[in-house]
């Protein structure tokens, strides 16, 4: 795939980010933009920043300094520069366009699966309850679990929740979806049909950032890999060039030997 | 509101308040003790016994545990002298059941302890070639205990504020004190809000030493 | 012996009438009053939280018996004079609304806070994301303890029979007063009481059971 991503107007446009935990800083200067289309995972070392700067593009946390920006307006703050917290709802409302799905699945007990999926299409769609029990049952088929529409979270596996989580943030029909490290938390027998499921919405056309260990997942279904160390963008390129073993980048080298001695 | 506050008469009567609490105290550290052994027992027992024996202690717990002290207080005191041939005063009968009271407490406190106790550690203890004895004595107690701290901490602070009700058959505690001088001086706001103080300024020194021995015991194992 | 007890029955189940309205409306008033600051501690603005942290630790230090004694003789010196039942209420209505401040607390801090990053994430505003994601859950938490909670009404309104309300407590010792059979009678009453009770911790355990299967 060819990234031209100067000419097309970026989807997700992230500028010069930098955030602090008090003394701590997780996230230095980071700029990333994102075409529509594209799916870009993000790898490196735990505490690099991965999570962190996913978290901030859909503002579950907020950050120091910088702009991210998706469609061309401001997430968190609002427009004009002031950096000043957009209000409650308006926030909710930024939100509602983009999707994530947890690495602790996060989906919600008291609700079946379709009621999971439902929620946010009623009271933030504002649809009606049998329209959004077909958008439901229409996801909830996408992601092989037609049959577990009313089944309460606790009664499926891990991977099956996940699918449903998955089901949940697509299901809002988002313009960007944050995948944070889905497949963590799972058995490694289920990896394969939550991964499957990601790669069918790649195929569709759904932009998608991606917190990721799967390296090999990384290298087939990625139209570009961020490595990030150290609260900043290490390297960025097409999968090739990333996970080729003779890169000149010293981190990455020592990430990927690191990778390749423990997961091959 | 026109009410002037005015603590002199409080003061010139402190002594009733400041005895009163000293016998609150006295109460509750009598009753815990006398409670733990109660609850230690019955615990130990509970664990390692019929369904006859488990039965009785669950109906001791439940019962103590679902009916108002203050009843308690009065059977003891004034209905049980008229069915055995007992004699006691007041303070002894309080005494005897606010025991029973936090006795039936602590079974509970006790017996979660013991069962919260890993197994692990009591599969090492026989590895190892303790008796029984020794596994109950060297390895679940002490862990057991370490376990029910914080629990026995709270027992014994709801314990302290229970022994108000030994007012009602006229123990001269803290509350007893402090009807006595509003029955005599008639500073009611004032009388009330200087015993208020009281049990909430000792309640509150309990909660923070007791927290403090608690970090301590575990620091030190 | 018996027949003075059996005589003394409908007296005693006034009392007993009496002891269960006093223990609804203090379940009912701080049901209200306790879910309120609840909130007010969980969500509200540093200053209530202070305050409600406050009154629930100063509430939950003093002896019952002496909140209902300092509302009792207490409140006419300011002026304001309530009839005893009132006053009772009132005591134990405070004690049992830090109560449910904290059975509140417990039940909404126990909710992951993934479920409020998942509900942000959906873009639920806050007040749907109480609605609809934390109190729904949170529900499930808060309801076996405070139903056992009941039980501490129910022995707490004992204590009103010191203000010469006639509760079963107060009926009992009257009907004491005129028949000396002290023994059968406390003990009829612990039944009462125990009866009551014992029922409720029992269907709190059952709710607490049943709601712990439907969470895992």
């Amino acid at each position: 795939m060819a990234t031209n991503t100067q000419e097309i107007p970026a989807l997700l446009d992230v500028r010069d980010v930098s955030k602090a935990f008090g003394t701590v800083q997780v996230l230095r200067s980071v700029s990333l933009k994102v075409s529509r289309g594209e799916v870009v995972t993000v790898i490196g070392p735990s505490g690099s920043g991965k999570t962190t700067l996913l978290r901030c593009v859909n503002f579950l946390e907020s950050y120091d300094s910088g702009s991210i920006r998706i469609d061309g307006k401001e997430v968190g703050f609002r427009e004009g520069g002031s950096r000043q917290r957009r209000g409650e709802r308006d926030l909710a409302a930024m939100r509602a366009e983009t999707g994530m799905v947890f690495q602790s699945f996060n989906l919600f007990p008291h609700l079946t699966a379709a009621g999971n999926i439902m929620l946010g299409l009623t009271k933030v769609r504002g649809k009606s309850t049998a329209e959004a029990r077909s958008i439901a049952e229409h996801w909830l088929g996408r992601v092989g679990l037609g049959h577990k529409a009313d089944s309460l979270p606790a009664e499926l596996s891990g991977g099956q929740q996940q699918r449903v989580g998955i089901a949940r943030a697509v299901a809002m029909e988002p313009k960007i979806l944050l995948l944070d490290e889905i497949t963590s938390a799972l058995d490694p027998e289920l990896v394969g049909e939550v991964l499957e499921v990601v790669r069918g919405l790649a195929q569709d056309g759904m932009t998608m950032v991606m917190v990721t260990h799967e390296m090999a997942f990384a290298r087939d279904a990625s139209s570009r890999i961020v490595f990030m160390a150290d609260g900043g963008v290490s390297a960025i390129g097409p999968p090739r060039d990333i996970l080729a073993a003779e890169t000149d980048n010293e981190r990455l080298r020592s990430f990927l030997a690191r990778f390749r001695a423990s997961h091959f | 509101m026109g009410y002037a506050l005015n603590f002199n008469l409080i003061w010139r009567h402190f002594d009733k308040l400041w005895g009163g609490l000293l016998l609150s105290l006295e109460l509750a550290v009598i009753s815990i003790a006398i409670g733990i052994v109660i609850g230690l027992v019955l615990a130990v027992w509970y664990v390692s016994a019929g369904r006859m024996v488990r039965g009785i202690i669950a109906a001791y717990v439940e019962f103590i545990r679902n009916v108002p002290l203050i009843l308690l207080v009065y059977l003891v005191f004034y209905g049980l002298p008229t069915v055995a041939d007992l004699a006691y005063s007041a303070q002894t009968s309080f005494i005897a059941t606010l025991s029973l009271y936090s006795g039936a407490y602590l079974v509970e406190v006790f017996r979660s302890g013991l069962e919260a106790v890993p197994r692990g550690q009591m599969d090492a203890g026989r590895a190892i070639g303790l008796t029984p004895w020794q596994r109950l004595l060297h390895v679940r107690l002490p862990t057991m205990l370490r376990i029910t701290l914080p629990a026995l901490s709270n027992t014994f602070i709801s314990l302290f504020k229970d022994t108000s009700i030994a007012s009602v058959i006229s123990v001269p505690e803290l509350t007893y004190g402090a009807q006595w001088i509003n029955f005599n001086t008639f500073r009611i706001v004032e009388v009330y809000l200087v015993t208020t103080a009281m049990y909430l300024f000792t309640g509150y020194i309990m909660l923070f030493s007791l927290r403090l021995l608690e970090r301590r015991f575990r620091a030190a194992r | 012996m018996l027949g003075q007890i059996i005589y003394a029955l409908p007296f005693l189940a006034e009392g007993f009438a009496l002891t269960l309205w006093v223990s609804f409306l203090v379940v009912l008033f701080s049901l209200m009053a306790g879910v309120i600051l609840g909130v007010g501690l969980v969500y509200g603005p540093v200053p209530l939280r202070w305050a409600v942290r406050i009154f629930s630790d100063t509430i939950r230090g003093i002896p019952i018996l002496v909140l209902i004694f300092f509302v009792y003789y207490g409140l006419p010196a300011i002026g304001l004079h309530l009839p005893s039942f009132w006053a009772a209420v009132t005591a134990l209505t405070l004690f049992k609304t830090a109560q449910v401040v904290e059975y509140l607390r417990g039940a909404v801090g126990s909710i992951p806070r993934g479920q409020t990053e998942a509900a942000m994430a959906i873009g639920l505003t806050f007040r749907q994301q109480l609605t609809s994601v934390i109190f729904p859950q949170a529900f499930r938490r808060f309801l076996p303890p405070w139903i056992n909670g009941v039980t501490d009404a129910v022995k707490g309104s004992a204590l009103v029979s010191l203000l010469g309300i006639t509760d079963l407590m107060q009926a009992i010792n009257q009907v004491i007063g005129r028949t000396y059979e002290a023994m059968p009678l406390y003990i009829l009453g612990a039944l009462i009481y125990f009866a009551v009770n014992y029922t409720l911790s029992l269907a709190s355990r059952r709710l607490e059971r049943r709601f712990t299967f439907i969470r895992e």
